[in-house]
This record gives structure tokens, sequence and C-alpha cells, in this order.
């Protein structure tokens, strides 16, 4: 793990990728930090942050988008495959190799509101959990990003996903107030779901009998649930959105409150897609 | 040192390795050979824990190298068939990156990184990046990393492919001199290579184990069959009625040529050739019919080779792909 860390850390600043990251994030960050706290004389540090997370739907794909991609298309994950370190510690050494690259930017960033406090009035505290949330929303961005980039050998698709999943997971809420609240169209976009899950699993396992069989039992637990009591079903789906929105969760820490649980959500979603990769990894073993 | 059991690969209808099963000792070089999409590749990525087996199992030194993974890959050296290496890193950096992840630190890692460029002669590009190296140069680095933490068994997949006569010439001493301290198994589909090489040779068709022995053996064993050629002044019913007296000939045909003379070719299962020719020459010397040419042609590996993977045409042969 660490050979892979090691090795994952030294190409990311042997190249651009690390510099053009930071420079985005510092940038934007910065704009933000100017607009609030200069211009508008505005003491909570944590705004700055609120307006910076729309960063990350550009940084956090040019960040992963060839973490595993390029591994593919190089033929290198079959050095990786006949090392003798598991997938698990080569996702491992990978993903902490991005937290570090993007630890750098954030660090600097961390220096800001002590800067302020020398001229104002800055509540350090709610700047600096914010700055936490901010941290591992990031992290857990880039383990989706780093699952999105296992998915496939192309760079450019790996990225134009990541966008895509980023920016429709920032807007979900804003979205989510334009679906139907009825109970026929969470009936109906719960089987579209399943359907999309299916499609997942099937890619993730390769096996398309346990896709369709897992599809087909939500599909029909959902139908029985409409049955019996449709009400249960009515707003669901907006309600549903609101809840996996990665962002939503930060503007809890924004607003001032240090919320754990929302920290756990960040960690357990890590943890959920990192295990995915190494799935999607290991998969490449057996088809 | 090696077993593998009873393997099969299925590639969802298409069946890449069909029931394979050999067994690797040490301080060989064997030579891996068949026609392409024979399966050669699959065997060593599966043999090497790239890919899973569908059925059966690879023993390396009794580690399953499907349950003790770490403990059996220590012991292989892999070089898959395209090089796996990182283009932007020179070899220096590589080859510390694989040193470090086959669990060297400190001075060994940076002596044994030293040893293996001095001894696939990489040093002189050390510190260039791998994307300005040449094909050969490329190769060597590969091996190279194939070769750190001092691994029992070395397993080359085409090492040979895409260089120039003087690169593989190169390639294969250095295969040569690693078969003196090391197990190595190599593929090809080159036969006078692997004739050049190796010591034990695999023959591999259509994913089955068609043939395992040495070289010379395997001429020997598996020819039996020698070809004669005789030009004769006569007619070929004259011909005929001689070799007629004569057992062991099949295959017989004839050709005339210009001038009256009977070109005659046959086959011979004899197991001393020279005995055959000398009966040849007495029967024509007999029956007063001038032999002006005898040749006596021994079958090489080459027919063997063509012989053995030929052979077995299975009807899905078109499906056939190079998984390279």
């Amino acid at each position: 793990m660490i050979a892979v860390w090691i090795h994952e850390l030294k190409s990311y600043f042997h190249t651009l990728t690390a510099y053009v990251f930071g420079a985005f994030l510092l940038c934007f960050v910065g704009i933000g930090a100017m607009m609030y706290n200069l211009e508008m004389a505005v003491s909570n540090f944590e705004y700055v942050l609120y307006f910076g997370c729309l960063v990350f739907v550009v940084i956090v794909p040019i960040l992963t988008m060839r973490v595993i991609a390029e591994e593919r298309k190089q033929k290198t994950d079959q050095l990786l495959y006949s090392l003798p370190i598991s997938t698990t510690q080569v996702v491992l050494g990978k993903y902490l190799a991005l937290l570090a690259v993007y630890l750098v930017p954030l660090c600097i960033i961390a220096v800001y509101p002590l800067i302020f406090s020398q001229y104002g009035q800055v509540y350090l505290p709610t700047a600096y959990g914010s700055l936490l949330a901010f941290f591992v929303l990031g992290a857990a961005l880039i383990a989706v990003g780093v699952f999105l980039s296992s998915l496939t050998d192309n760079q450019g698709f790996a990225a134009g996903l990541g966008i895509a999943v980023i920016l429709l997971n920032y807007y979900s809420v804003q979205l989510a107030e334009y679906i139907s609240t009825t109970a026929l169209g969470s009936l109906i976009a719960l089987w579209v779901l399943a359907i999309l899950l299916g499609f997942v699993i099937r890619h993730v396992t390769g096996q398309e009998n346990l896709a369709i069989a897992v599809a087909a039992l939500l599909m029909a637990a959902v139908f029985v649930v409409y049955q019996v009591d449709a009400a249960v079903l009515e707003g669901l789906l907006p309600n549903l959105m609101t809840q996996l929105s990665l962002f939503e969760r930060f503007y809890v820490f924004v607003n001032g409150v240090f919320d754990l649980t929302g920290i756990f959500y960040y960690l357990s979603i890590v943890v959920f897609f990192l295990f995915l990769s190494v799935q999607s990894l290991e998969k490449r073993r057996y088809n | 040192m090696i077993q593998v059991e009873h393997l099969t690969k299925r590639y969802g209808d298409f069946t890449a390795v069909q029931d394979l099963s050999f067994e690797i000792d040490q301080g060989h070089v064997y030579g891996f050979l068949g026609p392409n999409g024979a399966g050669k590749s699959t065997t060593m990525n599966i043999m090497t824990g790239c890919l899973s087996a569908t059925e059966g199992r690879v023993l390396i030194d009794g580690h399953d190298i499907f349950e003790e993974p770490k403990q059996a890959k220590r012991l292989i050296g892999y070089l898959p068939e395209q090089p796996p290496l990182y283009l932007g890193e020179s070899p220096v950096e590589y080859l510390t990156f694989v040193g470090r992840a086959k669990g060297l630190r400190g001075e060994e890692l940076h002596g044994q990184v030293a040893q293996v460029m001095d001894q696939t002669g990489v040093e002189p590009v050390a510190h260039r990046r791998i994307a300005d190296l040449s094909k050969g140069y490329r190769q060597r680095v590969g091996i190279a990393q194939a070769l750190l933490g001092n691994p029992k068994v070395i397993i080359l997949d085409e090492p040979t492919v895409g260089l120039d006569p003087i690169q593989i010439l190169e390639i294969r001493d250095l295969i040569r001199e690693l078969g003196r301290s090391h197990t190595v198994i190599f593929s090809s589909h080159i036969l006078s290579e692997v004739q050049a090489i190796c010591d034990r040779i695999l023959i591999i068709a259509h994913g089955k184990l068609v043939a395992f022995d040495r070289p010379e053996n395997l001429e020997r064993q598996l020819l039996g069959e020698n070809e004669i050629v005789l030009t004769t002044q006569a007619e070929p019913e004259e011909v005929e009625a001689v070799l007629a007296r004569l057992e062991t000939l099949t295959d017989i045909s004839h050709q005339n040529k210009p001038g009256g003379y009977t070109q005659t070719r046959c086959k011979t299962s004899h197991p001393q050739p020279y005995e055959l020719t000398r009966q040849l020459f007495w029967a024509f010397a007999e029956s007063d019919i001038p032999l002006l040419e005898l040749t006596l042609k021994k079958a090489s590996l080459e027919d063997v080779f063509l012989e053995l993977t030929e052979a077995k045409e299975p009807d899905e042969d078109e499906e056939e792909v190079d998984e390279g």
C-alpha cells in the first residue's frame, strides 16, 4: 500500500494534475474570500466554503479521471495484479494519495480564517468545523470519482461521467422541487432506479441473472408497497434526492451546526465507493 | 515448483484453456509453444494470478495462487505480453516502485534495482523517460521488473515479439543466462526460438497440452516419419516394382521428368533411416536401374509443431482470437 501511495503521489506532483487541482481550488476559494470577507466584510469564513464547494464539480473529475482508467489503458493494471499486494491495498494506496494531493491546498486555505481574525471578529469554531466538513465532503466525492474511473479505460469518459454525477448531486435538491410528489410518480421513478441498479450490478459483477433478479425483486417490492399503502410513496422521491445529496449535508455545517451524523455519512460514502472500486477491479480478473 | 492441475478457462461459450495439467521443475528453461490464440497468454495470466480460472488450480511451491496469492506471487516474476510500464517515469523510478511493492526496503531496494539494471543492461538509459526508450530497452525494463525480489520462477510472455533481429538475439542470451539461476518459462509462437533456448518444450494447441518433452525427444518420438526423394532413370512402373520389395515405405508418388527420369517421393517410419537407404541402393542396383539421386529428409521440430497444432482442428477455430 505504501509503495502504491508513494508512487501515485510522485506521479501527481511530476505531472500537472496536482497543480491544476490546487490552483483551481485556491482560485475559487480565493475569489469567494475576496467577495464575502473582503468586499462585503462578512466575518463568517464558512460562507466562502459554501460558495467554493461548486468547484468540486470540475476539480474532482480532473483529479480522479486517470486514477484507474489510465492503468487499464496502458495495461499497467496487469503489473498491479501480478504484484504481491491485494487489490484493496492498491485502491487504498491510490485513494490516500489523492487525499494527500487534496490536503495540500486545503492546508493553505486553513490559514485564511487566522489571517482574517487579525483584522476582525471571526468565529473560528464554525470556520474550522466547516473546513473539516469541506474536507470530508471532498473526500467522499473523490471516492465516487475513483469508482467512476474504475468503470472505464477512457479518461475522458471517466471525467465526463464524474462531472455529470457531481453536478446532478449538487443540484439534486433544487431539482427535487420540480419532481412529482405523487405516489405513482415515485413508483415509476423507483422502478427506473431499480433498473439502473440492475445495470450497475451487471457491470460490476458480470452476472446477468443476479442483476435481473435484484432489479425484479426491488420492482416487485415497490409495487407491493404501492398496492398496500400508496401514501408511503408520496413525496418519497424528492425526499430521497434531498437525503442523498452530499452537498445538502455540508450546508448544515455552514449554518453553524457540527453534525456528527453528517461526518459519518460522508465516511460511509467513502467506504462504500472504495469497496465498489475494489470489486470493479477484481471483476476484471473474473471475466 | 509449479503444478498446474486441470486448468480450464471459459469466456462465455468459448473455451480458451481446456483441462490443462502439467508440472514444472526447478532450474530449467521451459518453452511454451503454440500458435496465436492457442491459450498461451491465458494460461500464463492464470499462473501469475492476473486472471481467475473457471476450474482447476495452480500451485507455486505448494502455495495456491488464488488461496494464498501473496506467498505465491512473491515466488514469481512476470512480464506480460505488453510490458506494463509507466511511460512518464524513468526506469529507476519505475523499478523502485515495483521493488517497494514487492516488499523491498532501504538498502536492499536500491541494491536490487541497481543489480537488475546491470543484469538486463538498462543502466545506460536508467534516467531517461521510458516513453523515449526503444522497444528493446522497454522489454529489458519489463524483464528487470520481473527479476526484482529475486523470484524463483520467471514467466515471460512472448518477450521477443516486435523486436529487431539483433535485439531478439540479445534477449535470447539474457533468457539463457537467467536460466542458470532461475526457472524460466517463456512463451513464443516461433519454434526456432524455443528450440534454441529451452531444455523443455510444452506445446499447446486449442487450449490443450499436446506435447511436453525435451526438444530432441520430441523430434525422435513424435516424428518417426522421414521423407525420401529418389531420382532414377526408369519408368515409374519399374520403380514401383523395386519399391514393392521393401517394407515401411508409404505415400509413394512419382513424377516424370524430361529425359526419361522419374522422381519418386515416399515416406518411411523405419527406425534406422540409413539402413533403409542402404537397402534402397542395393535394390536398385540389383534391378539394374541407375539411381541418380537419393535424398533422405529428416523431419524437423517444425514439422512436429505443425502436425501437433494442426492435427486436431476443432470446429470453433474461426472464433479464435488472440488474447494478447
